[in-house]
Protein backbone atom coordinates (compact mmCIF):
# COMPACT_ATOMS: atom_id res chain seq x y z
CA UNK A 1 0.00 0.00 0.00
CA UNK A 2 3.03 2.28 0.44
CA UNK A 3 3.61 1.57 -3.14
CA UNK A 4 0.39 3.29 -4.24
CA UNK A 5 1.29 6.19 -1.83
CA UNK A 6 4.33 6.66 -3.45
CA UNK A 7 3.11 6.81 -6.81
CA UNK A 8 0.21 9.45 -5.44
CA UNK A 9 3.04 11.93 -4.30
CA UNK A 10 4.61 11.37 -7.22
CA UNK A 11 2.14 12.52 -9.54
CA UNK A 12 1.94 14.74 -6.99
CA UNK A 13 5.77 16.56 -7.72
CA UNK A 14 5.44 15.84 -11.60
CA UNK A 15 2.40 18.00 -11.58
CA UNK A 16 4.09 20.46 -9.61
CA UNK A 17 7.30 20.62 -11.70
CA UNK A 18 5.23 19.93 -15.35
CA UNK A 19 3.39 23.55 -14.21
CA UNK A 20 6.95 25.02 -13.61
CA UNK A 21 8.16 23.89 -16.69
CA UNK A 22 5.39 24.69 -19.10
CA UNK A 23 5.98 28.61 -17.88
CA UNK A 24 9.79 28.46 -18.68
CA UNK A 25 9.07 26.42 -21.93
CA UNK A 26 6.19 29.01 -23.32
CA UNK A 27 9.27 31.89 -22.06
CA UNK A 28 11.69 30.36 -24.11
CA UNK A 29 9.27 29.58 -27.17
CA UNK A 30 8.87 33.54 -28.03
CA UNK A 31 12.11 34.55 -26.70
CA UNK A 32 14.89 31.46 -26.97
CA UNK A 33 15.76 32.56 -23.63
CA UNK A 34 16.33 30.27 -20.79
CA UNK A 35 14.64 32.15 -18.07
CA UNK A 36 17.15 31.07 -14.85
CA UNK A 37 15.40 33.92 -13.41
CA UNK A 38 11.90 31.82 -13.21
CA UNK A 39 12.86 30.79 -9.63
CA UNK A 40 13.03 34.46 -8.05
CA UNK A 41 9.58 34.41 -9.32
CA UNK A 42 8.46 31.82 -6.77
CA UNK A 43 10.74 33.19 -4.31
CA UNK A 44 9.47 36.71 -4.16
CA UNK A 45 5.40 35.02 -4.64
CA UNK A 46 5.88 33.27 -1.62
CA UNK A 47 7.29 36.00 0.34
CA UNK A 48 4.17 38.17 -0.82
CA UNK A 49 2.34 35.46 0.92
CA UNK A 50 4.67 35.14 3.72
CA UNK A 51 4.36 38.80 4.59
CA UNK A 52 0.57 38.86 3.92
CA UNK A 53 -0.25 35.79 6.50
CA UNK A 54 -2.98 38.53 8.45
CA UNK A 55 -5.13 39.26 5.33
CA UNK A 56 -7.54 36.88 4.15
CA UNK A 57 -6.53 34.07 2.32
CA UNK A 58 -8.08 35.13 -0.96
CA UNK A 59 -6.32 38.83 -0.55
CA UNK A 60 -3.38 36.88 0.30
CA UNK A 61 -3.06 34.80 -2.90
CA UNK A 62 -4.03 38.13 -4.99
CA UNK A 63 -1.32 39.96 -3.78
CA UNK A 64 1.03 36.88 -4.88
CA UNK A 65 -0.70 36.92 -8.39
CA UNK A 66 0.01 40.73 -8.45
CA UNK A 67 3.64 40.52 -7.69
CA UNK A 68 4.85 37.58 -9.35
CA UNK A 69 2.75 38.79 -12.59
CA UNK A 70 4.35 42.33 -11.94
CA UNK A 71 8.17 40.72 -12.00
CA UNK A 72 7.29 38.40 -14.57
CA UNK A 73 6.30 41.70 -17.00
CA UNK A 74 9.37 43.51 -16.09
CA UNK A 75 11.20 41.11 -16.26
CA UNK A 76 9.93 40.77 -20.32
CA UNK A 77 10.44 44.28 -20.78
CA UNK A 78 14.11 43.64 -19.25
CA UNK A 79 14.79 41.15 -21.70
CA UNK A 80 13.62 42.49 -24.86
CA UNK A 81 16.55 44.65 -25.82
CA UNK A 82 18.29 41.27 -25.46
CA UNK A 83 15.95 39.78 -28.07
CA UNK A 84 18.73 39.76 -30.91
CA UNK A 85 21.52 39.16 -28.61
CA UNK A 86 23.49 35.55 -28.39
CA UNK A 87 21.76 32.90 -26.20
CA UNK A 88 24.66 32.84 -23.67
CA UNK A 89 24.14 36.58 -23.41
CA UNK A 90 20.85 36.52 -22.26
CA UNK A 91 21.32 33.45 -20.19
CA UNK A 92 24.18 35.40 -18.24
CA UNK A 93 21.71 38.38 -18.25
CA UNK A 94 19.31 35.92 -16.57
CA UNK A 95 21.65 34.92 -14.15
CA UNK A 96 22.12 38.10 -13.08
CA UNK A 97 18.77 38.91 -12.55
CA UNK A 98 18.15 36.17 -10.87
CA UNK A 99 21.47 36.97 -8.22
CA UNK A 100 19.84 40.77 -8.00
CA UNK A 101 16.56 39.70 -6.74
CA UNK A 102 18.00 36.74 -4.82
CA UNK A 103 20.26 39.52 -3.19
CA UNK A 104 17.07 41.46 -2.18
CA UNK A 105 15.80 39.09 -0.54
CA UNK A 106 19.11 38.22 1.53
CA UNK A 107 19.67 41.74 2.40
CA UNK A 108 16.17 41.84 3.64
CA UNK A 109 16.42 38.56 5.17
CA UNK A 110 19.70 39.32 7.62
CA UNK A 111 17.80 42.57 8.52
CA UNK A 112 14.91 40.81 9.75
CA UNK A 113 16.45 38.18 11.12
CA UNK A 114 14.60 35.03 10.91
CA UNK A 115 16.80 31.69 11.03
CA UNK A 116 14.74 29.76 9.41
CA UNK A 117 12.61 31.61 6.87
CA UNK A 118 9.45 33.43 7.24
CA UNK A 119 6.27 30.93 7.37
CA UNK A 120 3.72 31.69 5.13
CA UNK A 121 0.27 30.03 6.59
CA UNK A 122 -1.70 30.41 3.40
CA UNK A 123 -4.06 27.40 2.96
CA UNK A 124 -2.37 25.43 5.04
CA UNK A 125 -5.26 23.05 5.85
CA UNK A 126 -4.70 21.16 2.75
CA UNK A 127 -1.51 19.46 4.13
CA UNK A 128 -4.41 17.38 6.40
CA UNK A 129 -4.54 14.14 5.15
CA UNK A 130 -7.25 11.74 4.59
CA UNK A 131 -6.90 8.11 4.24
CA UNK A 132 -8.67 5.07 1.75
CA UNK A 133 -7.57 1.91 3.14
CA UNK A 134 -4.28 2.03 4.50
CA UNK A 135 -3.46 4.65 2.21
CA UNK A 136 -2.49 8.59 3.93
CA UNK A 137 -3.31 11.43 0.92
CA UNK A 138 -2.90 14.89 1.75
CA UNK A 139 -5.15 17.26 0.33
CA UNK A 140 -2.30 19.11 -1.31
CA UNK A 141 -1.73 16.17 -3.62
CA UNK A 142 -4.92 16.54 -5.08
CA UNK A 143 -5.06 20.02 -5.41
CA UNK A 144 -1.64 19.85 -6.95
CA UNK A 145 -2.88 17.55 -9.58
CA UNK A 146 -6.21 19.17 -10.20
CA UNK A 147 -4.95 22.50 -10.45
CA UNK A 148 -2.16 21.27 -13.05
CA UNK A 149 -4.50 19.15 -15.44
CA UNK A 150 -6.54 22.46 -15.18
CA UNK A 151 -4.09 24.54 -15.67
CA UNK A 152 -3.04 22.98 -18.52
CA UNK A 153 -6.21 21.92 -20.18
CA UNK A 154 -6.50 25.83 -20.02
CA UNK A 155 -3.37 26.98 -21.75
CA UNK A 156 -4.00 23.84 -24.42
CA UNK A 157 -7.27 25.93 -25.02
CA UNK A 158 -5.41 29.40 -25.10
CA UNK A 159 -3.10 28.32 -27.82
CA UNK A 160 -5.12 26.37 -29.83
CA UNK A 161 -8.40 28.15 -29.92
CA UNK A 162 -7.51 32.10 -29.18
CA UNK A 163 -5.78 34.10 -31.65
CA UNK A 164 -3.29 35.29 -29.53
CA UNK A 165 -2.56 31.92 -29.05
CA UNK A 166 -1.98 31.05 -32.63
CA UNK A 167 0.24 34.19 -32.98
CA UNK A 168 2.62 32.79 -29.65
CA UNK A 169 2.72 29.16 -31.54
CA UNK A 170 3.70 31.46 -34.67
CA UNK A 171 6.20 33.46 -32.84
CA UNK A 172 7.84 30.32 -30.85
CA UNK A 173 7.48 28.54 -34.98
CA UNK A 174 9.10 30.87 -36.81
CA UNK A 175 9.50 35.03 -35.17
CA UNK A 176 10.55 36.25 -38.25
CA UNK A 177 8.02 35.45 -40.14
CA UNK A 178 5.30 36.08 -37.70
CA UNK A 179 6.06 39.58 -37.78
CA UNK A 180 6.01 40.26 -41.40
CA UNK A 181 2.66 38.73 -41.10
CA UNK A 182 1.43 41.50 -38.42
CA UNK A 183 2.00 39.52 -35.05
CA UNK A 184 3.05 42.50 -33.23
CA UNK A 185 6.27 41.20 -30.98
CA UNK A 186 6.11 43.50 -28.15
CA UNK A 187 1.98 42.16 -27.61
CA UNK A 188 3.03 38.38 -28.17
CA UNK A 189 6.37 38.52 -25.56
CA UNK A 190 4.26 40.59 -22.84
CA UNK A 191 1.48 38.02 -23.31
CA UNK A 192 4.10 34.87 -23.23
CA UNK A 193 5.51 36.75 -19.66
CA UNK A 194 2.20 37.43 -18.67
CA UNK A 195 0.67 33.39 -18.83
CA UNK A 196 4.63 32.24 -16.92
CA UNK A 197 3.77 34.89 -14.22
CA UNK A 198 0.33 33.39 -13.48
CA UNK A 199 1.82 30.02 -13.63
CA UNK A 200 4.84 30.98 -11.21
CA UNK A 201 2.33 32.54 -9.11
CA UNK A 202 0.21 29.61 -8.90
CA UNK A 203 3.26 27.90 -8.25
CA UNK A 204 4.07 29.40 -5.31
CA UNK A 205 1.02 29.13 -3.77
CA UNK A 206 0.93 25.38 -4.01
CA UNK A 207 4.49 24.90 -3.17
CA UNK A 208 4.51 27.26 -0.03
CA UNK A 209 1.77 25.33 1.35
CA UNK A 210 4.03 22.12 0.95
CA UNK A 211 7.00 24.07 2.44
CA UNK A 212 6.08 27.13 4.38
CA UNK A 213 9.09 28.63 5.48
CA UNK A 214 10.09 30.98 3.37
CA UNK A 215 13.71 31.93 2.04
CA UNK A 216 15.96 33.72 -0.18
CA UNK A 217 16.86 30.70 -2.30
CA UNK A 218 13.23 29.25 -1.71
CA UNK A 219 12.42 27.38 -5.23
CA UNK A 220 15.53 27.67 -6.51
CA UNK A 221 16.68 24.12 -6.34
CA UNK A 222 13.56 23.06 -8.03
CA UNK A 223 14.29 25.35 -10.70
CA UNK A 224 17.47 23.88 -11.29
CA UNK A 225 15.77 20.91 -11.58
CA UNK A 226 13.34 21.98 -13.72
CA UNK A 227 15.38 23.73 -16.15
CA UNK A 228 17.15 20.35 -16.45
CA UNK A 229 13.94 18.45 -17.03
CA UNK A 230 12.96 21.24 -19.87
CA UNK A 231 16.04 20.08 -21.56
CA UNK A 232 15.81 16.17 -21.09
CA UNK A 233 11.59 16.65 -21.84
CA UNK A 234 12.65 19.13 -25.49
CA UNK A 235 12.48 22.35 -24.85
CA UNK A 236 11.49 23.84 -27.75
CA UNK A 237 8.14 21.95 -27.77
CA UNK A 238 5.42 23.03 -24.73
CA UNK A 239 4.56 19.40 -24.74
CA UNK A 240 7.97 18.35 -25.03
CA UNK A 241 9.09 20.62 -22.11
CA UNK A 242 5.75 19.64 -20.00
CA UNK A 243 6.27 16.19 -20.57
CA UNK A 244 10.14 16.34 -19.58
CA UNK A 245 9.00 18.51 -16.14
CA UNK A 246 6.32 15.71 -14.96
CA UNK A 247 8.92 12.66 -15.66
CA UNK A 248 11.81 14.19 -13.95
CA UNK A 249 9.06 14.83 -10.62
CA UNK A 250 7.68 11.78 -11.15
CA UNK A 251 10.90 9.75 -11.00
CA UNK A 252 12.04 12.00 -7.79
CA UNK A 253 8.94 11.22 -6.14
CA UNK A 254 9.09 7.68 -7.01
CA UNK A 255 13.40 7.43 -6.15
CA UNK A 256 12.73 9.10 -3.25
CA UNK A 257 9.77 6.76 -1.87
CA UNK A 258 11.24 3.80 -2.90
CA UNK A 259 15.03 4.21 -1.76
CA UNK A 260 17.00 3.60 1.72
CA UNK A 261 16.00 6.47 4.29
CA UNK A 262 18.43 7.66 6.77
CA UNK A 263 21.54 5.58 6.67
CA UNK A 264 23.44 6.51 9.89
CA UNK A 265 20.92 4.59 12.25
CA UNK A 266 21.38 1.39 9.65
CA UNK A 267 25.16 1.39 9.28
CA UNK A 268 28.10 3.11 7.88
CA UNK A 269 26.89 5.36 5.08
CA UNK A 270 26.48 8.93 6.64
CA UNK A 271 24.31 9.74 3.68
CA UNK A 272 20.42 10.88 3.14
CA UNK A 273 18.03 9.82 0.61
CA UNK A 274 18.58 13.27 -1.15
CA UNK A 275 21.92 12.40 -1.82
CA UNK A 276 20.97 9.13 -3.92
CA UNK A 277 18.05 10.74 -5.04
CA UNK A 278 19.94 13.83 -6.82
CA UNK A 279 22.16 10.90 -8.25
CA UNK A 280 20.14 8.72 -9.49
CA UNK A 281 18.30 11.49 -11.33
CA UNK A 282 21.36 12.96 -12.87
CA UNK A 283 22.39 9.90 -13.71
CA UNK A 284 19.44 9.44 -15.61
CA UNK A 285 19.59 12.82 -17.06
CA UNK A 286 22.35 12.21 -18.69
CA UNK A 287 21.83 8.94 -19.91
CA UNK A 288 18.81 10.48 -21.84
CA UNK A 289 21.17 13.50 -23.03
CA UNK A 290 23.46 10.78 -24.49
CA UNK A 291 20.91 8.60 -25.92
CA UNK A 292 18.44 11.03 -27.06
CA UNK A 293 20.43 14.59 -27.40
CA UNK A 294 16.83 16.53 -28.70
CA UNK A 295 15.14 15.45 -26.04
CA UNK A 296 13.64 12.42 -24.38
CA UNK A 297 10.40 13.07 -26.35
CA UNK A 298 11.39 14.54 -29.38
CA UNK A 299 10.28 13.73 -32.68
CA UNK A 300 12.22 11.45 -34.83
CA UNK A 301 12.90 13.00 -38.29
CA UNK A 302 12.86 16.40 -39.45
CA UNK A 303 11.10 18.65 -41.50
CA UNK A 304 10.46 17.68 -45.24
CA UNK A 305 11.01 19.98 -47.90
CA UNK A 306 8.03 19.73 -50.22
CA UNK A 307 7.98 20.11 -53.93
CA UNK B 1 -0.32 62.02 -61.87
CA UNK B 2 -0.86 60.26 -58.67
CA UNK B 3 1.21 58.71 -56.25
CA UNK B 4 2.77 55.69 -57.00
CA UNK B 5 1.78 52.33 -54.84
CA UNK B 6 5.31 51.85 -53.93
CA UNK B 7 7.80 53.82 -54.11
CA UNK B 8 12.08 53.10 -53.66
CA UNK B 9 14.10 56.04 -53.47
CA UNK B 10 17.86 55.95 -53.22
CA UNK B 11 17.87 52.59 -51.08
CA UNK B 12 20.84 51.71 -49.89
CA UNK B 13 21.34 48.62 -47.14
CA UNK B 14 24.44 47.61 -45.93
CA UNK B 15 25.72 44.14 -44.38
CA UNK B 16 28.52 45.34 -42.38
CA UNK B 17 30.70 46.91 -45.10
CA UNK B 18 29.36 45.85 -47.52
CA UNK B 19 26.62 47.77 -49.73
CA UNK B 20 23.75 44.70 -51.03
CA UNK B 21 21.96 47.34 -52.35
CA UNK B 22 23.06 50.61 -53.72
CA UNK B 23 20.81 53.44 -54.37
CA UNK B 24 18.39 51.45 -55.66
CA UNK B 25 15.10 53.78 -57.12
CA UNK B 26 11.69 51.34 -57.96
CA UNK B 27 8.79 52.51 -59.09
CA UNK B 28 5.42 50.78 -58.63
CA UNK B 29 1.77 52.26 -60.22
CA UNK B 30 -1.24 51.06 -58.65
CA UNK B 31 -2.12 48.23 -60.87
CA UNK B 32 1.09 47.26 -62.20
CA UNK B 33 2.59 43.76 -62.12
CA UNK B 34 6.67 45.17 -62.08
CA UNK B 35 9.54 41.94 -61.85
CA UNK B 36 12.56 42.35 -60.43
CA UNK B 37 15.29 39.65 -61.81
CA UNK B 38 19.09 39.89 -61.70
CA UNK B 39 21.64 36.72 -60.71
CA UNK B 40 22.08 35.22 -56.68
CA UNK B 41 23.42 37.95 -54.64
CA UNK B 42 21.89 40.75 -56.57
CA UNK B 43 20.21 42.63 -53.86
CA UNK B 44 16.76 41.46 -55.43
CA UNK B 45 15.42 39.38 -51.76
CA UNK B 46 17.33 42.63 -49.63
CA UNK B 47 14.95 45.14 -51.61
CA UNK B 48 12.01 43.54 -50.55
CA UNK B 49 13.28 42.96 -47.19
CA UNK B 50 14.17 46.66 -46.77
CA UNK B 51 10.95 47.47 -47.92
CA UNK B 52 9.23 45.33 -44.99
CA UNK B 53 11.63 46.90 -42.58
CA UNK B 54 13.00 43.56 -42.09
CA UNK B 55 16.71 44.93 -42.75
CA UNK B 56 17.94 48.49 -41.50
CA UNK B 57 17.80 50.87 -44.52
CA UNK B 58 20.96 53.07 -44.52
CA UNK B 59 19.46 55.80 -46.85
CA UNK B 60 16.77 56.75 -48.95
CA UNK B 61 13.08 56.44 -48.62
CA UNK B 62 10.37 53.83 -49.26
CA UNK B 63 6.69 55.17 -49.60
CA UNK B 64 3.66 53.46 -49.80
CA UNK B 65 1.46 55.60 -51.64
CA UNK B 66 3.05 58.54 -50.81
CA UNK B 67 3.75 58.01 -46.95
CA UNK B 68 7.29 57.08 -46.02
CA UNK B 69 7.11 53.41 -44.14
CA UNK B 70 11.31 53.61 -43.86
CA UNK B 71 12.35 52.69 -40.30
CA UNK B 72 9.11 51.10 -39.11
CA UNK B 73 8.64 47.66 -37.93
CA UNK B 74 8.08 44.53 -39.74
CA UNK B 75 4.62 44.41 -38.35
CA UNK B 76 2.87 47.92 -38.75
CA UNK B 77 4.34 47.84 -42.61
CA UNK B 78 2.02 44.94 -42.82
CA UNK B 79 -0.42 46.86 -41.30
CA UNK B 80 0.34 49.83 -43.45
CA UNK B 81 -1.06 47.36 -46.92
CA UNK B 82 2.08 45.47 -48.03
CA UNK B 83 2.64 41.68 -47.74
CA UNK B 84 5.43 39.50 -48.67
CA UNK B 85 5.41 36.31 -49.97
CA UNK B 86 9.01 35.02 -48.48
CA UNK B 87 11.53 33.10 -50.29
CA UNK B 88 11.06 29.28 -49.41
CA UNK B 89 6.96 29.87 -48.37
CA UNK B 90 8.35 30.04 -45.02
CA UNK B 91 4.24 28.82 -44.44
CA UNK B 92 4.29 26.98 -40.70
CA UNK B 93 4.13 23.31 -41.73
CA UNK B 94 2.88 21.93 -38.50
CA UNK B 95 0.05 24.23 -38.07
CA UNK B 96 -3.63 23.52 -40.50
CA UNK B 97 -4.07 25.19 -43.50
CA UNK B 98 -6.98 26.79 -42.06
CA UNK B 99 -4.46 28.44 -38.83
CA UNK B 100 -2.02 29.64 -42.05
CA UNK B 101 -5.06 31.63 -43.59
CA UNK B 102 -5.54 32.87 -39.79
CA UNK B 103 -2.24 34.11 -39.35
CA UNK B 104 -2.70 36.14 -42.76
CA UNK B 105 -5.52 37.64 -41.26
CA UNK B 106 -3.36 39.55 -38.39
CA UNK B 107 -1.75 42.22 -40.65
CA UNK B 108 -5.16 43.38 -41.84
CA UNK B 109 -6.09 47.13 -41.66
CA UNK B 110 -9.76 46.85 -40.89
CA UNK B 111 -11.71 43.52 -39.98
CA UNK B 112 -14.64 44.59 -41.92
CA UNK B 113 -15.38 42.68 -45.46
CA UNK B 114 -12.86 39.66 -43.71
CA UNK B 115 -15.72 36.68 -45.11
CA UNK B 116 -16.25 38.66 -48.54
CA UNK B 117 -12.08 38.91 -48.90
CA UNK B 118 -11.75 34.48 -47.89
CA UNK B 119 -14.81 33.74 -50.15
CA UNK B 120 -12.31 35.41 -53.22
CA UNK B 121 -9.02 33.91 -51.88
CA UNK B 122 -10.64 30.12 -52.23
CA UNK B 123 -11.87 30.79 -55.47
CA UNK B 124 -8.76 31.65 -56.22
CA UNK B 125 -6.80 29.26 -54.47
CA UNK B 126 -9.52 26.28 -54.55
CA UNK B 127 -6.81 23.81 -52.65
CA UNK B 128 -6.67 26.13 -49.72
CA UNK B 129 -10.31 25.66 -48.93
CA UNK B 130 -10.14 22.03 -49.31
CA UNK B 131 -7.33 20.87 -46.92
CA UNK B 132 -8.23 23.78 -44.66
CA UNK B 133 -8.22 21.26 -42.01
CA UNK B 134 -4.71 19.67 -42.89
CA UNK B 135 -1.73 20.15 -41.51
CA UNK B 136 0.10 22.33 -44.18
CA UNK B 137 3.53 20.26 -44.29
CA UNK B 138 1.60 17.55 -45.96
CA UNK B 139 0.65 19.73 -49.05
CA UNK B 140 3.02 19.58 -52.06
CA UNK B 141 5.05 22.38 -52.97
CA UNK B 142 2.95 24.30 -55.22
CA UNK B 143 -0.28 23.68 -52.63
CA UNK B 144 1.92 25.29 -50.25
CA UNK B 145 3.01 27.99 -52.88
CA UNK B 146 -0.64 28.85 -53.57
CA UNK B 147 -1.23 28.87 -49.40
CA UNK B 148 1.79 31.55 -49.27
CA UNK B 149 0.43 33.54 -52.02
CA UNK B 150 -3.32 33.23 -50.49
CA UNK B 151 -2.32 33.91 -46.76
CA UNK B 152 -0.42 37.23 -47.49
CA UNK B 153 -3.51 37.72 -49.85
CA UNK B 154 -6.00 37.93 -47.16
CA UNK B 155 -4.07 40.50 -45.44
CA UNK B 156 -6.00 42.46 -48.48
CA UNK B 157 -2.62 44.55 -49.33
CA UNK B 158 -2.41 47.36 -51.87
CA UNK B 159 0.96 46.22 -52.52
CA UNK B 160 1.97 42.34 -52.74
CA UNK B 161 5.60 41.58 -52.59
CA UNK B 162 7.01 37.76 -53.91
CA UNK B 163 10.29 36.46 -53.57
CA UNK B 164 10.93 34.06 -56.05
CA UNK B 165 7.53 32.15 -55.54
CA UNK B 166 8.61 29.44 -58.46
CA UNK B 167 11.68 28.75 -56.65
CA UNK B 168 12.17 24.65 -56.00
CA UNK B 169 8.68 24.29 -58.13
CA UNK B 170 8.27 21.38 -60.86
CA UNK B 171 7.35 23.35 -64.35
CA UNK B 172 4.07 22.09 -64.56
CA UNK B 173 3.66 23.84 -60.92
CA UNK B 174 5.52 27.01 -61.93
CA UNK B 175 2.66 27.63 -64.89
CA UNK B 176 0.33 27.19 -61.99
CA UNK B 177 1.79 30.05 -59.99
CA UNK B 178 2.36 32.65 -62.91
CA UNK B 179 -2.08 31.80 -63.87
CA UNK B 180 -2.30 32.94 -59.89
CA UNK B 181 -0.31 35.93 -60.32
CA UNK B 182 -1.78 36.61 -63.65
CA UNK B 183 -5.79 36.48 -61.86
CA UNK B 184 -4.18 38.34 -59.34
CA UNK B 185 -3.54 41.22 -61.43
CA UNK B 186 -6.98 40.90 -62.46
CA UNK B 187 -8.10 41.59 -59.21
CA UNK B 188 -6.25 45.10 -59.31
CA UNK B 189 -3.46 44.31 -56.42
CA UNK B 190 -0.02 46.22 -57.18
CA UNK B 191 2.98 43.50 -57.61
CA UNK B 192 7.06 43.56 -57.31
CA UNK B 193 7.81 39.93 -58.32
CA UNK B 194 11.03 38.73 -57.60
CA UNK B 195 11.97 35.90 -60.12
CA UNK B 196 14.74 33.87 -61.05
CA UNK B 197 13.10 32.99 -64.34
CA UNK B 198 14.22 36.38 -66.51
CA UNK B 199 12.86 35.38 -69.86
CA UNK B 200 9.16 34.08 -68.46
CA UNK B 201 9.11 37.12 -65.76
CA UNK B 202 10.05 39.72 -68.65
CA UNK B 203 6.93 38.37 -70.83
CA UNK B 204 4.43 38.74 -67.81
CA UNK B 205 5.02 41.79 -66.03
CA UNK B 206 4.69 45.46 -66.96
CA UNK B 207 8.46 46.37 -66.73
CA UNK B 208 11.20 44.50 -65.30
CA UNK B 209 14.27 45.66 -63.55
CA UNK B 210 17.15 43.75 -63.83
CA UNK B 211 19.08 44.24 -60.76
CA UNK B 212 23.23 43.19 -60.14
CA UNK B 213 25.38 44.21 -58.14
CA UNK B 214 22.67 46.10 -55.91
CA UNK B 215 22.04 48.37 -58.45
CA UNK B 216 19.75 48.79 -61.50
CA UNK B 217 21.46 47.47 -64.48
CA UNK B 218 18.43 47.77 -66.91
CA UNK B 219 14.63 48.14 -67.59
CA UNK B 220 13.21 45.78 -69.75
CA UNK B 221 9.04 45.69 -71.35
CA UNK B 222 7.30 42.85 -72.17
CA UNK B 223 8.77 42.66 -76.00
CA UNK B 224 11.90 42.16 -75.16
CA UNK B 225 11.44 38.86 -73.41
CA UNK B 226 12.72 36.92 -77.10
CA UNK B 227 15.75 39.02 -76.76
CA UNK B 228 17.91 36.67 -74.84
CA UNK B 229 21.16 38.48 -76.11
CA UNK B 230 20.17 41.58 -74.15
CA UNK B 231 19.08 39.58 -70.82
CA UNK B 232 21.93 38.40 -70.55
CA UNK B 233 23.93 41.11 -71.28
CA UNK B 234 22.52 42.71 -68.21
CA UNK B 235 22.77 40.12 -65.90
CA UNK B 236 26.63 40.53 -66.49
CA UNK B 237 26.86 44.35 -66.67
Amino acid sequence: MTQIQTVIDAVGLGALYALMAVGIALVFGVMRLVNFAYGQLIMFGAYALAFTNSLPEGVSILVCLAVVVALSLAMGVAFIPLRRASPATMLVATFAISFLLQSIALLSYSYRNKPIGDPALVLSGLNKAFTIGSVHVRWITLVLIGTAAVCLAALALLLERTDIGLQIRAAAADFQTARLLGVQAGRVIAFAFLVSGVLAAIVAVLFVVQTPFVTPDYGLKETIIVLVAVVVGGIDRLTTATLGGFAIGFATGLFGGFLPGQGPEQGSFPFTTRVYLDSVIFLLVILVLLLRPGGLFARRGGPVERV
Amino acid sequence: MAEPALDVEGLEVRYGAVAAVRGLNIQVQTGEIVGLIGPNGAGKSTTLHAIMGAVPVRHGDIRLAGRSIRGKKPESITRSGVSLVPEGRRIFAEFTVEENIRLGLVGRRSQAGIATDLEWVYELFPVVHRYAGRPAGTLSGGEQQQLAIARALVARPDVLLLDEPSLGLAPQVVDTVFQVLRQIRECGVTVLLVEQRAQRTVAFADRTYVMSNGEIRMTLAPADAGDTDRIVAAYFA
